[in-house]
C-alpha cells in the first residue's frame, strides 16, 4: 500500500475552483516534488495532506495517508496526527519558530504534546536530534541567535521529531542562500533514507526538483498538467507547460554587443560602517564594516552583475552608489561628480540613476495612481513636462515596457507581479537615466514572468545605451543578463571579471562554492 | 460595512443632528426658568421632563450636544494639526536629537494624569470652555504624535520611499506626499477615539465646574446640578449620563468599525 495517496482531489473556496481532480501517489522512502508557478495550488495541495484546509473551503475526493482519509477525520484526531505521523516544514524559517522559547524547548514541545515522556526525556531526544539535523549550537539558544539555515534545521528537527512518516516541506530553501540550500537539501534526501519518510516538496524551482525528486507532479492552475519519474519526465516532457516552464527556467537572453568604454561610474576605496549597540552603558559603540575598501567601475552601456549572499552589503552598496547614505571612506563618482552632496542631493547626478526594486509589491505607494508613480522622477527635472508632453512621455514609457498607455489611469493593485515590476522598469526609464541599479529585480517573479522580464531588460539594451548594475543571488539570471560581474562576500569584492570567464573558471574559493552550490538543471531537457 | 460601524455611525449623527438643530430651533428656551412647572416627569409637554428651574431637559440635552461636541472637536484638531506634524518630523529624523527631543517631550506631557493637569489648566487660567478646550487638546498632541511616528517609521523602510528618495524628493516632500495618505484611515479611526475621549473630559470638567459655564448647557454641568436630586428626581440624573453614554459608546463603536472597515487587509479577508 502506498503512503500517501490522494484520489481526485477537487477543491472550492467559494465559486472559486483552487484544486481540480488532482491524483497523486507515494512510496516511503520517495521523494515527490510538486513544482508550479504561483496560484497553481501546490501550496494548497499540500495543506489538504495536513487537514489544514483554510474556513470554507470545501473539498471532494480523498486523502489517505496509510489508509486513514484525511478529508473524513475530525479535528481532535488529525491534531493528534499532526506532527506525529506527519510534519511541515515551511517558507519562511524565522516565522515558524516562536522567538521567545529556546528552541531545544520547541522541539521537546512536539515530543510533549504527542507522548506521554517526562520533560527531561523529552529535553534529552530534542537535543538529539537537533544533533542530529547538523546543528551545532547548544539547544538553549534563541531563535533570534540563529542564522537562516540554522533556524531552517531547528524546523526540520520540529517535523521530524517523532519520526513521521510524512514530512512536507513548503519551499523550504527559496528564503535561503545557495550555499545554505544545498546543505538543506542533503540534509532532506539524508533523513529521508534513514527514516524511510515520505517527502512532499514544494518548490518553485525546478533545479531543486530536478536534483533531489524522485518523482515529479507538475501543477498549474489548480490541475496535475504531468506527473511521472524525474529522469524520464524530463527527458520526455508531454505537455506544453512542462516545456514552457522548463524553457522559462534556463531562458537566455540575447544581449547587443556593447562597444563603448568611457567609464560612467567609479567607486575607489569604499567603507561603510554602521555603528552597533554599546556592549556596556558607557562603552564606544562597536562598528561593524558592511563595506570594505570596495573598488569598482561600470562604463557607458555596460551590463554589469553583483552577486553575494544576503548580509554580504549588497543592499548597503547600492543605498551608498545612489548617494542615500554617506560613506566613511573612498569615494564614488558618476561622470565625474560625487554622488554623495550631504544633505541637499545634486539633482544633475541623481538625474541620471535610477533603481528597480525587489519586492514589486511594496516598491509602489499604494495610495497614488500608475501615471503618478512612474512620473515620480520627473522631480529631478528643472523643468518637468507638463500636459500633453507629460502624457506623451507616460504613454511611451509604459509602451516601452509593453504594458498600454490606458493602464495609467489604474492602481497598483491592479496589477500582477510581473506587470508591477514592468511599471517599475517604466519609472526608472521616463527621465532615460544612464545607470539603472537592478536590486535583486527579477528574484520575487515566476519563472516564465522572470524570463519576459529578462527579455524586456534586453530589448531595453538594444532600443538605446545602457548601463546597468544587476543585483542578484541567481547565479543563472546574471550570467544572461550581464558583461561583466563582481563577486561580493562580507563587504568585499573576492572577484570581479568578464562573467563568462568568472563562471567557466572561477579563481576565488568563495566564487567556486558558489557556483558549485547552484542547483543546476539537468540539459536532458532540451533534446526533445 | 460590520453591525458596530452602522450602529456606531447612527449614534453619533443622531447627536451631531440634535446639535445641528439646537442652533435654529429647540423645545423650549433654555434661558427662561419656570420654578413652578420644576422638576416634571417626562410628559407631552416636555419629552424628557424638566430639572430644577423648570427648564426643559430635551433642549438642555440638545444645547449640551452642541457644547460636548464643540470642546472635543476643537481638542482633536489642536491634536491632530500639532501632534502629526511632530510625528512625521520625528518619523523623517528617525534617530537624531530632534526625534529624541520631540518623543521625550511627548513621554513628558504622557508622565501626567491629564485629567488633573486639565483642572489645574482650567483653575489657574479661570473656567471656561475656551481653557477646557486648551487643556483637553494639549493632552491630544502625544497620542497622535506617538500614532504618527509609529505608524510611519515603517512606512520610511519601504521601497517606494526609497524610490522617492532616490528621485531627490526632500523629507518634508516624501512626509506629505507619501506617508500622510498612508496613514489617514488610522488618524480618523484615532480621531474618532480621541473625540469620545475629549467628551468624557470636557463632561468631567463641567461637571467640578471647570468646563463651560452657565447659562451654557452642558451635559457635565447637567450632572452635578442633578446629584442632589437624584433620589426625588432621577430623570434629572439619567437623562444627561445617558447622553454621554450613549454618545462615547457611539464614536468607539465607529472607531472600531472604522478601523476595519478602512482597513484594505481585513476588507480582503472578508470578501
Amino acid at each position: 500500500m502506498s503512503l500517501l495517496a490522494i484520489k481526485g482531489l477537487s477543491l472550492s473556496i467559494g465559486d472559486t475552483e483552487i484544486l481540480h481532480d488532482i491524483d497523486l501517489t507515494m512510496q516511503a522512502g520517495e521523494i515527490v516534488a510538486i513544482t508550479g508557478e504561483s496560484g497553481s495550488g501546490k501550496s494548497m495541495t499540500a495543506l489538504a495532506v495536513m487537514g489544514l484546509l483554510p474556513n470554507g473551503s470545501a473539498p471532494k475526493g480523498a486523502v489517505l495517508l496509510d489508509g486513514t482519509d484525511i478529508l473524513q477525520t475530525s479535528e481532535p484526531d488529525l491534531c493528534k496526527m499532526r506532527g506525529n505521523a506527519m510534519g511541515m516544514v515551511f517558507q519562511e524559517p524565522m516565522t515558524a519558530l516562536n522567538p521567545v522559547q529556546t528552541i531545544g524547548d520547541q522541539v521537546a514541545e512536539t515530543i510533549l504534546i504527542h507522548e506521554k515522556t517526562t520533560k527531561p526525556e523529552a529535553h534529552r531526544r530534542a537535543a538529539a536530534m537537533l544533533e542530529r539535523v547538523g546543528l551545532k549550537v547548544s539547544p538553549k539558544r534563541y531563535p533570534h541567535e540563529l542564522s537562516g539555515g540554522q533556524r531552517q534545521r531547528v524546523v526540520i528537527a520540529m517535523a521530524i521529531a517523532l519520526r513521521p512518516k510524512l514530512l512536507i516541506a513548503d519551499e523550504p530553501t527559496t528564503a535561503l542562500d545557495v550555499t545554505t540550500q544545498a546543505r538543506i537539501l542533503d540534509l532532506l534526501r539524508d533523513l529521508v533514507r534513514e527514516f524511510d519518510m515520505g517527502l512532499l516538496l514544494i518548490t518553485h524551482d525546478l533545479a531543486v526538483v530536478a536534483d533531489v525528486a524522485d518523482h515529479i507532479v507538475v501543477m498549474q492552475m489548480g490541475r496535475v498538467v504531468e506527473a511521472g519519474q524525474t529522469h524520464a519526465l524530463l527527458s520526455n516532457m508531454q505537455h506544453p507547460y512542462t516545456k514552457a516552464l522548463f524553457e522559462a527556467s534556463t531562458h537566455t537572453v540575447q544581449l547587443p554587443v556593447r562597444t563603448d568604454s568611457v567609464r560612467l561610474l567609479y567607486a575607489k576605496h569604499i567603507v561603510r560602517d554602521y555603528p552597533m549597540p554599546r556592549q556596556t552603558l558607557l562603552g564606544p559603540r562597536p562598528q561593524f564594516r558592511a563595506l570594505d575598501d570596495v573598488s569598482f567601475h561600470i562604463n557607458h552601456s555596460e551590463r554589469v552583475g553583483l552577486v553575494g549572499e544576503s548580509g554580504c552589503g549588497k543592499s548597503t552598496l547600492t543605498r551608498a552608489i545612489l548617494g542615500l547614505e554617506d560613506v566613511q571612506g573612498g569615494e564614488i563618482r558618476l561622470d565625474g561628480e560625487p554622488v554623495f552632496t550631504g544633505k541637499h542631493p545634486n539633482l544633475a547626478v541623481r538625474r541620471k540613476m535610477q533603481v528597480v526594486f525587489q519586492d514589486p509589491y511594496s516598491s509602489f505607494n499604494p495610495r497614488h495612481r500608475v501615471d503618478r508613480l512612474i512620473t515620480e522622477p520627473f522631480h529631478l527635472l528643472e523643468t518637468p513636462p507638463t500636459g500633453q508632453a507629460r502624457a506623451d512621455a507616460i504613454a511611451k514609457a509604459l509602451t516601452d515596457v509593453g504594458l498600454s498607455p490606458s493602464d495609467a489611469s489604474k492602481y497598483i493593485h491592479e496589477f500582477s507581479g510581473g506587470q508591477r515590476q514592468r511599471i517599475a522598469i517604466a519609472r526608472a526609464l521616463i527621465i532615460e537615466p544612464e545607470l539603472i541599479i537592478f536590486d535583486e529585480a527579477v528574484s520575487a517573479l515566476d519563472v516564465s514572468v522572470r524570463a519576459q522580464v529578462l527579455d524586456l531588460i534586453a530589448d531595453l539594451c538594444r532600443k538605446r545605451p545602457l548601463a546597468y548594475l544587476f543585483i542578484s543571488h541567481d547565479l543563472s539570471v546574471v550570467r544572461t543578463v550581464t558583461d561583466r560581474v563582481l563577486v561580493m562576500q562580507a563587504g568585499k569584492i573576492v572577484e570581479q571579471g568578464e562573467t563568462e570567464t568568472v563562471f567557466t573558471n572561477p579563481q576565488h574559493p568563495y566564487t567556486q562554492t558558489l557556483i558549485a552550490a547552484a542547483p543546476q538543471l539537468p540539459a536532458l531537457g532540451m533534446a526533445v | 460595512m460590520s453591525r458596530n460601524l452602522i450602529i456606531g455611525t447612527a449614534l453619533t449623527l443622531l447627536f451631531i443632528a440634535l446639535a445641528a438643530v439646537s442652533f435654529i430651533w429647540t423645545p423650549a428656551d433654555i434661558e427662561s426658568l419656570d420654578i413652578p412647572n420644576k422638576l416634571q416627569t417626562p410628559n407631552a409637554a416636555n419629552l424628557l421632563g424638566t430639572d430644577h428651574f423648570g427648564r426643559d431637559i430635551l433642549s438642555m440635552v440638545m444645547m449640551g450636544a452642541r457644547t460636548s461636541i464643540a470642546v472635543a472637536l476643537v481638542a482633536v484638531g489642536i491634536g491632530m494639526s500639532i501632534g502629526i506634524p511632530l510625528g512625521l518630523l520625528a518619523a523623517a529624523r528617525h534617530g537624531s536629537l530632534l526625534d529624541e527631543f520631540i518623543m521625550r517631550g511627548n513621554d513628558l506631557v504622557f508622565a501626567f494624569p491629564s485629567l488633573v493637569i486639565a483642572i489645574l489648566i482650567t483653575a489657574v487660567f479661570g473656567a471656561s470652555a475656551v481653557n477646557a478646550i486648551i487643556a483637553i487638546g494639549i493632552f491630544n498632541i502625544p497620542v497622535f504624535a506617538r500614532l504618527t511616528r509609529g505608524a510611519a517609521l515603517p512606512l520610511w523602510e519601504r521601497d517606494f520611499i526609497l524610490a522617492a528618495r532616490v528621485c531627490g524628493k526632500s523629507a518634508t516632500h516624501i512626509s506629505i506626499e507619501h506617508i500622510l495618505p498612508n496613514i489617514t484611515n488610522l488618524m480618523i479611526v484615532q480621531g474618532t477615539i480621541q473625540f469620545s475621549l475629549g467628551i468624557l473630559a470636557e463632561a468631567a470638567l463641567s461637571y467640578i465646574g471647570l468646563g463651560a459655564q452657565p447659562p451654557t448647557a452642558s451635559w457635565g454641568r447637567m450632572l452635578a446640578d442633578a446629584q442632589t436630586l437624584v433620589s426625588i428626581a432621577p430623570h434629572t440624573a439619567l437623562v444627561p449620563g445617558f447622553a454621554i453614554l450613549l454618545m462615547v459608546l457611539g464614536l468607539n463603536l465607529m472607531g472600531d468599525g472604522l478601523r476595519d472597515w478602512l482597513d484594505p487587509r481585513i476588507r480582503v479577508a472578508r470578501t
